[in-house]
């Protein structure tokens, strides 16, 4: 095992584990695309193009602008919500 | 359950976990000492059998292109679901279009950001184009491809162009994109029965290893898998900003 291979095995490792303790979902996305990346870079040293390219498209393109837009939806109709509730107080 | 009760729960599963984790990694042959036949009888006819390059695109869409199909309809079922779930409902309305005339209202985005998604759109389209016509003589293919292409309109969207998004690619015609590719590879199988009497067996001519026109089908179940999974990435997005932008609930009004 050559000194990259170890070296993006314990980027993965360190990443993976920062993508749990951030506990922000935004905070969260952003933490899942950087370990995407890292991912990436550990199948491209283990020799394994393909799967970093199909990787790499699909944690930093195709599911955080899912989860971002999904997020803002949330956000959205929790304010939507809240004036509601402002309204009948009054 | 009380708290303790849980932690030792979680012990013990963590502790058998951790034991059986160990003894199946310990079992595992060193990195590159692969032990298996299939691989090295697949390495051995790529090129000669198959005149593909890249041996991952020629398993994906010759050897192995009946699991390829299984996957295609994954895709395609949940980019239903998700358009049979996000569909506008009763009580839901769109922003009118007066508002939408107003694009800067929709996102503020930088005269910086807009001036690098012109350099990026023709650039993403033109990468996406060469993964997915490249499939069988380099890394990619398909899918990689196809989800790049989609990137395309996405950056429209990301210079702050949410409606100029949807007239670079209305929603129906990124439906019909996603049927017509899906559909496409299923044809490509079938030609292998109908011609060669074998489903997914190669009917085209097969060309010379290397070259852009070569592989036979794989080449071609490459194109239609990249228009599949293009339109299926456009369509989920499309909904989605659908919903974070344009749809409002009915407690809004």
């Amino acid at each position: 095992m050559t000194l990259l291979q170890i070296a993006a095995l314990a980027a993965v490792a360190l990443l993976g584990g920062g993508v749990v303790a951030a506990t922000d979902p935004l905070r969260q996305t952003f933490v899942l695309s950087i370990y995407g990346l890292a991912l990436t870079m550990m199948f491209f040293v283990f020799q394994a193009p393909d799967v970093a390219l199909s990787e790499i498209v699909v944690s930093t393109v195709g599911l955080p602008v899912m989860i971002l837009l999904a997020l803002r939806k949330v956000h959205q109709q929790e304010h939507e919500r809240r004036r509601e509730r402002e309204k009948k107080n009054r | 359950m009380s708290a303790r009760a849980r932690l030792l729960l979680f012990g013990i599963g963590a502790a058998g976990f951790g034991a059986v984790l160990v003894v199946g990694l310990a079992g595992l042959p060193a990195f590159g000492h692969y032990q298996g036949v299939y691989g090295r009888v697949l390495d051995g006819i790529g090129v000669t059998e198959r005149h593909a390059t890249d041996l991952v695109t020629a398993l994906n869409f010759d050897f192995r292109a009946f699991d390829t199909l299984g996957e295609e309809f994954i895709l395609f079922a949940s980019v239903l679901g998700v358009v049979l779930i996000l569909r506008q409902l009763r009580g839901e309305r769109e922003r009118p279009s007066q508002e939408e005339a107003d694009e800067h209202q929709l996102a503020g985005a930088s005269e910086a950001l807009r001036a690098l998604a012109l350099v990026l759109v023709p650039a993403l389209l033109a990468l996406g184009v060469y993964i997915v016509v490249h499939g069988q003589i380099t890394p990619g293919g398909g899918f990689q491809g196809g989800v790049i292409l989609a990137t395309g309109p996405l950056a429209v969207f990301l210079a702050g162009r949410y409606v100029r998004m949807r007239i670079l690619a209305p929603h129906t015609v990124v439906e019909i994109g996603d049927a017509v590719g899906a559909m496409g590879y299923g044809l490509v199988g079938l030609g292998g029965l109908v011609f060669v009497g074998i489903f997914f067996k190669n009917f085209l001519p097969q060309g010379i290893p290397g070259h852009l026109l070569s592989a036979g089908q794989i080449d071609v179940a490459s194109a239609a898998v990249g228009l599949e999974v293009s339109g299926a990435f456009l369509v989920a997005w499309s909904e989605f900003l659908d919903q974070a932008i344009l749809v409002r609930g009915s407690a809004d009004r």
